[in-house]
Parts: C-alpha cells; sequence; structure tokens
C-alpha cells in the first residue's frame, strides 16, 4: 500500500517530524490538510466538545515542514522535528498520564453521547 | 501670578497649557479657531501634541485614543462640530476615560450664524450621543472662568474618570477682559488603567464601550448610574447675588447672567426685591438650592438664549411651588437688561391682578 | 462568539497538563476544554525514541482562549501572525494596538497587548492620537473593510498623508462580515451579497476600491504592500511584510500599511479550502498580490542602526 510505502521511507528519512493538535481548539476547516504535502492529516469521525469534527495527524509520514501550522487560523498545531545536527531536547513531553486522560474523557458518558449523535 | 488682557478663547487655551494638558486636537470653527490657532503656536514651546485634525469627528477620537493612554487632553469646537463629536463623546463616557471638551455654543440649528446661543443645553445636559452617560457641565460667564475652568475641568475628569464639558458661547469667546493666571496648579493622578504598553507585571489594559452580554452591560451601567449620583451629592456649584431678601428670582447661566445681573441690578433701584442665582455647574444642576430659593419667591423668571431649554431643569426643581416663567431671545439676538426688567414687572404686573 | 467557558480556560490550561489526574475534579464538568490534548493517533515508537525540538507554536503574546472567528477565517490567522512577529520583536511590552469594529472587534481578547477599541473606522485617528503622545511605542491598527474604506477612509487617508509612524493592517475580504454580508466597498465586481443581491453593479456602486494602490501616492506612505494568506508560501510571505512594517516603524519614515486578502467563508457561503480557491482564481485579479510601494535603499540602512 502508499501509506506503508511513505511509512517505511519516512522512517528512513534523517529529518522527521510530529505535530501536537489541540483538538479541543480545532474547528475543521481542513486548511492544513489541503497544506499537508504528506497527506498525514485527516479529519476526525467524531467531534470535540465544540462540536466540530477535529484533524487528527498520521506522524509517521510528517516532516515537520511547517505548512500545516502556518495556515492554521487557530493556531492549535505545534510543529516538533528532529535536527540529526542538533542534540536538542524535545520541549512539552507528553506524559503518559495526558494519554489516560483523554482514554477517560472519551470513554465518560458526555462523550459518548456526543458520539454517538448524527451528523453530516 | 499674573493679570493679561485676553480673549475669552486664548484666556483658555493658556489655562489649558498651565493645567498641563499633553495634547489638544481640533478643528477651526468659528466663535473657537483662537484656541486651536494659540495651542498651535504655544504648546510645541512646551514639547506638547497640538494637532489640527482633518474633521471634529476625527478629533474626538484622537482624544479618545490620547485618553486612553493616561494623558491629559482636550479638544474645542463649536455646536456644528460639537453635533458631529456626539459618538465619539458617547464612546468616551462609556469608556470611562477623561477628557475636556470645550463648546463655545452659537445659534443654531444647522449651520445658524456665528452669533452667541444657548441652544446647545439640551444637547449637553441631556446626553447628546446615544446610550445612558452625563457630561460633568460647567457654564463660565466671564473670561476669567473661561480659564479657572480649565483647571477644575481636568480635575474633575481625572476624579471621576467623566468627560467634562465647558459649555461656553461666542460672546464668552470673544471677548476681551482681565484674567489672573497663577491660583490653580495642574494635580497628576495615576491612571493604572491607561495603554501605554503592557509590562510582564500587570495584564493587558483594554480601553473599550463594548460589553456583549447583557448582564455585563447592566452591571457596568450601574456602575456609571451610581458615579453620576456621587457626582450630584459632591459637585453642584452655583452663585448667588442679592437672594437674601428677593421676593423674585432670575435664573441664568453664562452669558446670560451677567445681563440678568445688570436687570436685577435695574429692578432692585426700580424697588422690586430681585435676585439672581447663576448655575455653575449645568450637571450637577442645584435644583436643590433652587427648591429652597422657591420657598421665597413669587415669580422665578428663567432667562436663556434659547426657546426655551434650562428653564425645564428649573421647572422640575421648583416643583410646582411658584410659577416659573421664560424670556428668550433666538438666533444670536441678546436681550437688553431692560426688556428683562419689563418681562418682569408684565408678569408681576399679571400676578397681582389675577 | 464569546463563551463562559472561556474565562476557566485562560490560565489553567498550562498548569493543568502536569497534576495529577487523581484529584482533578473539572474532567467532570468540562471534559476536554481543560486540557492541550494530544493527537490521537496510535502509538508511534519510531518517533518516541528521537530527539526533537518545537519548530512552530503558538504565539506566547496570544491569550490561550479559543477564538469566536468561524472556521477557517483569515481574522484569526492575522491575529496569529501579527502576534508572532510582536512575539519575535520582542516588543510586547511596547506594542498598543487598536482594534476595529467588525468582526474584529473582539481582537483584544486574543491579543495579549495593551489594546484600545476604537470607534467605527476612527482606528486611524485613535492611532494617531496615541501615537503622538508617545512616539517611542509601537502601535498598529487592525481594521476591515468597512472601517478602513468606507466610514473611515477620511481618516485613513490624513492620517497616511500626515505620515503617522504606525502600522495599518487591513484586512479585505471584500464583504462586511460581522454584519453578516453585506457589499464593501472592496467587494468585487458582480459579486453577490445581501445587499447587492443581483452582483455588484458597477453603474450603481462604481468599481471596487483598491485602497492599497489609492494610498500608495500619499508621500506619507512609507512602505505599502498587499499580501494574501490563502497558502503556507502566502502566509509565510504576509509573515514576512508584516514583520518589516513593524520593524520600519522605528524609521520615524511614515506609515507602514500592509493588506491582507482574507476570506470570509460563511459570507461567501463557502468551505474554507473552497474560499482559498476563490482568492486565487478571483479576488488576485482585482486585487494583485505584491509590493506596492517599497522604501529606498538608504532609510532602511538607519534599520540597522537603530537595531
Amino acid at each position: 500500500m502508499e501509506t506503508t510505502d511513505k511509512a517505511t521511507s519516512a522512517k528512513a528519512r534523517k529529518v522527521k517530524g510530529m505535530v501536537d493538535i489541540e483538538i479541543s481548539k480545532c474547528k475543521g476547516c481542513e486548511l492544513c490538510r489541503t497544506a499537508c504535502k504528506e497527506n498525514a492529516l485527516t479529519l476526525s469521525d467524531t467531534i470535540n466538545i465544540k462540536g466540530y469534527r477535529y484533524i487528527i495527524a498520521n506522524n509517521d509520514l510528517c516532516t515537520g515542514c511547517v505548512n500545516c501550522a502556518l495556515v492554521c487560523p487557530d493556531a492549535v498545531i505545534t510543529v516538533y522535528r528532529t535536527s540529526p545536527k542538533k542534540n536538542a531536547k524535545r520541549e512539552d513531553i507528553t506524559p503518559k498520564n495526558i494519554k489516560e486522560e483523554i482514554k477517560a474523557i472519551i470513554t465518560s458518558p458526555v462523550y459518548n453521547d456526543l458520539s454517538n449523535m448524527d451528523y453530516i | 501670578m499674573e493679570t493679561k488682557l485676553m480673549k475669552g478663547n486664548e484666556a483658555l487655551a493658556e489655562a489649558a497649557i498651565q493645567a498641563g494638558c499633553d495634547a489638544y486636537f481640533g478643528y477651526p470653527i468659528t466663535p473657537q479657531s483662537e484656541v486651536l490657532e494659540y495651542l498651535a503656536k504655544e504648546m510645541p514651546k512646551y514639547g506638547r501634541v497640538v494637532l489640527q485634525a482633518e474633521s471634529e469627528i476625527a478629533s474626538i477620537n484622537m482624544v479618545y485614543g490620547a485618553a486612553g493612554a493616561g494623558f491629559r487632553s482636550m479638544t474645542s469646537s463649536s455646536s456644528p462640530g460639537i453635533s458631529l463629536m456626539q459618538e465619539g463623546i458617547s464612546y468616551i463616557a462609556g469608556a470611562e476615560l477623561p477628557c475636556l471638551i470645550v463648546n463655545v455654543n452659537r445659534a443654531g440649528p444647522g449651520l445658524g450664524t456665528i452669533q452667541p446661543g444657548q441652544g446647545d443645553y439640551f444637547q449637553s445636559t441631556k446626553g447628546g450621543g446615544h446610550g445612558d452617560y452625563r457630561l460633568i457641565v460647567l457654564a463660565p460667564s466671564s473670561v476669567q472662568e473661561m480659564a479657572d475652568f480649565v483647571f477644575l475641568g481636568f480635575d474633575l475628569a481625572d476624579k471621576y474618570r467623566n468627560p467634562v464639558l465647558i459649555l461656553s458661547d461666542g460672546a464668552i469667546g470673544q471677548m476681551m477682559e482681565k484674567v489672573t493666571f497663577g491660583k490653580f496648579k495642574p494635580n497628576k493622578v495615576d491612571k493604572p488603567w491607561a495603554t501605554v504598553g503592557k509590562p510582564p507585571t500587570r495584564q493587558r489594559n483594554y480601553i473599550t464601550s463594548l460589553h456583549i452580554k447583557p448582564e455585563q452591560l447592566e452591571k457596568h451601567n450601574e456602575k456609571l448610574v451610581a458615579k453620576y449620583e456621587e457626582i450630584k451629592k459632591n459637585e453642584v456649584r452655583f452663585e448667588e447675588i442679592n437672594t437674601e431678601d428677593a421676593e423674585y428670582l432670575f435664573v441664568a447661566y453664562g452669558l446670560c447672567a451677567r445681563i440678568c445681573h445688570k436687570a436685577a441690578n435695574i429692578a432692585r433701584d426700580k424697588g422690586i426685591k430681585v435676585g439672581l442665582i447663576r448655575p455653575i455647574t449645568l450637571f450637577p444642576y442645584p435644583s436643590e438650592r433652587i427648591n429652597q430659593l422657591a420657598d421665597q419667591m413669587k415669580i422665578i423668571l428663567t432667562v436663556e438664549l434659547n426657546s426655551g431649554q434650562m428653564v425645564e431643569d428649573v421647572r422640575l426643581a421648583v416643583n410646582g411651588k411658584v410659577p416659573v416663567e421664560f424670556y428668550g431671545r433666538l438666533g444670536g439676538m441678546l436681550p437688553d437688561p431692560e426688556e428683562i426688567v419689563n418681562k418682569l414687572e408684565n408678569l408681576i404686573n399679571k400676578n397681582h391682578a389675577l | 462568539m464569546r463563551s463562559e467557558e472561556n474565562l476557566l480556560v485562560d490560565e489553567h490550561i498550562v498548569s493543568l497538563k502536569d497534576e495529577d489526574l487523581s484529584k482533578d475534579k473539572t474532567v467532570n464538568k468540562i471534559p476536554a476544554e481543560n486540557k492541550t490534548a494530544d493527537t490521537i493517533t496510535p502509538e508511534k515508537p519510531g518517533c518516541m525514541n528521537d530527539e526533537y525540538e518545537v519548530v512552530y507554536h503558538k504565539p506566547t503574546t496570544m491569550v490561550d482562549v479559543s477564538m469566536h472567528y468561524c472556521p477557517g477565517c483569515a481574522h484569526s490567522l492575522v491575529h496569529k501572525l501579527v502576534m508572532e512577529v510582536v512575539e519575535e520583536l520582542g516588543i510586547q511590552e511596547q506594542t498598543i494596538g487598536v482594534a476595529p469594529v467588525g468582526c474584529a472587534v473582539f481582537a483584544y481578547d486574543y491579543m495579549d497587548i495593551d489594546m484600545s477599541e476604537a470607534a467605527h473606522g476612527r482606528a486611524c485617528a485613535t492611532a494617531t492620537g496615541i501615537k503622538r503622545l508617545m512616539p517611542d511605542k509601537y502601535v498598529f491598527t487592525y481594521q476591515g473593510d468597512g472601517d478602513l474604506a468606507a466610514i473611515g477612509i477620511a481618516e485613513t487617508l490624513h492620517t497616511i498623508n500626515r505620515g503617522e509612524n504606525i502600522t495599518i493592517i487591513f484586512m479585505n475580504n471584500a464583504v462586511y462580515g460581522m454584519t453578516s454580508g453585506q457589499m464593501a466597498p472592496t467587494s468585487l465586481v458582480g459579486m453577490k451579497t445581501t445587499t447587492s443581491p443581483l452582483g455588484r453593479d458597477v453603474a450603481e456602486y462604481g468599481e471596487p476600491i483598491r485602497v492599497s494602490e489609492l494610498i500608495s501616492h500619499l508621500p506619507g506612505a512609507f512602505y505599502v504592500t498587499r499580501q494574501a494568506v490563502n497558502s503556507a508560501t502566502a502566509v509565510r510571505k504576509a509573515r514576512k511584510a508584516i514583520l518589516n512594517a513593524f520593524k520600519y516603524q522605528k524609521l520615524n519614515k511614515g506609515t507602514t500599511f500592509v493588506e491582507i486578502i482574507g476570506n470570509c467563508p460563511s459570507n461567501w457561503k463557502m468551505t474554507p479550502i473552497e474560499a482559498s480557491k476563490f482568492i486565487d482564481d478571483e479576488m488576485i485579479k482585482t486585487f494583485p498580490l505584491g509590493d506596492i510601494k517599497l522604501p529606498k535603499g538608504e532609510d532602511l540602512k538607519m534599520l540597522e542602526e537603530v537595531k
């Protein structure tokens, strides 16, 4: 499949990127999706607290080109990139408990109601 | 203390410099262009800002910007220009900014004439611009007061964070009289709410009159109402002449007060016991004192250069105790003191006939 | 529109990230708002092991709240760009902005600098009042097409003619956004809006005003440029333009004017992606992008000394 080929080639790349998306502020305008040359961004199937479908990033494909973050009107994207020359530390390391929080939120009753809502 | 012979407008301008006015923005209009001209010559000597704007609308908005940044700023115009400024004045009052506005009233409506009038009383005291706000209105009746009220106006504006209006007129602006400077000093007030650039130590300041949620706007308006109540309690100013034993009362402000003073003297010579009360602050109006005086009066005569504006406030104050009559001249015509005495005599005779 | 929730998001959003979950009481009340959520992608073992550095983040000079603009709106994008520039130049303490009346009326809720709200169209006059009294500060106005080109055209022209040393950011999206899509002075010929339901008729309303060209003839205009923000390349150029516009304020040589062709997806009745395409296809024909007035070389030499 094309994605796997791209993914493997991405892993082999020297410079890799990663994005953090603040899904509670994303409004699903999809401008980042068209700006991404690697087609790494997709719109989610669920909605966030504001009722918007939000953007999900496939970080295996990310090159850290910053295009998505530049065009994002709501500044919800933070872009990280490896630098083969520097040994920079990654800022804003996401702790594991944040992931647990999100699992808790998604499986909570409020969120389940929202995700069961019919939307176009 | 120095005494000079000056024109009313120029005395106002000189007082503005001495009161520490940081910025003046104006537009020429007769009869007050001398203010702008005097300041254009003198302000740069002190390193202050003076700018002839492209219109009165631009002037008042520049005052808004400067006042929001915490500086003493003022503008002046005449009746048609003040009409243009009403939106800006409403914004300044809504954002609770201090500033000084001078209206050198001329007869109207519309383009009118350049002669003095008092037809802007409603505009000055009952709003003028949109919304529930009030201006503190000071009415000078001499060149000395033109100068003194600038100091008073700036201090009141800073104290209450409200715009202050000096309601002069074409005659007082143009007449030349002795004026003494040096009685008052400028007071500087701390303004922590001003937009001077946000240091890391505080939250950002923003100057706005927009409160889009009705609950917020109601609270804001209630705050303004409370402020105006406090102003009404503390800042009433008026002058009384010969009212202790008077049976008849003249009520007049500004130029008319000078004419009524003379008329009262003429009447006294004829044996009619007339007193004069001259409101100095048109908002807050000296309603209490007029109500008190009404107890001893038989007739109250309000004299104005309009078709009957301040007389409504007098009637409200008197509350029906005694008849309140009105005498006015329009279109820039000024009454003679004899005219006023005649009017009073006619009223007295009519009263006796009844 | 701002909502009550925004008030809770402000200071807590960063601090709650590292708080112990077990004693967090707000999770039940407002789920996703208070957390800077991570991406919801499957495990990515390769990426987690490498050393990453931040190459782009939301500027710290923005207040950390959700903005009320429509999805894809250029206003929020340009707010971000202006605040990025303020952060890069390090002038947060010396910048004062003037907000317009229009969709960006709440700009002071999103930009963490001292700001003043101006009457409709009078932002340039308000900025003049501020800059004249504090000439060493950076003052900018942020205005829409109605504010700058319709009701405020006199103030705009005279402010630029006097050469006030301010930066004017003109958001041109060819409609009146906040009041729901009426025709603007910059609406395209034939464009259907609520007050031109059959399309803008040249015989009735004339052609759209090209404000940048109009004011570039005034000697007081120092740097005039027109940019767009509908693609990543355009955003990079616009950001550079705004950066230069702010830098040139220090030269005290006149007004810097940046016109930005923005979109209004709601009132154009398009999706943000379609709106971006509309800008490329139609808007740029009437409003060509590029620098309309550049400062001379010797003026810019002073820039190095000033820095």
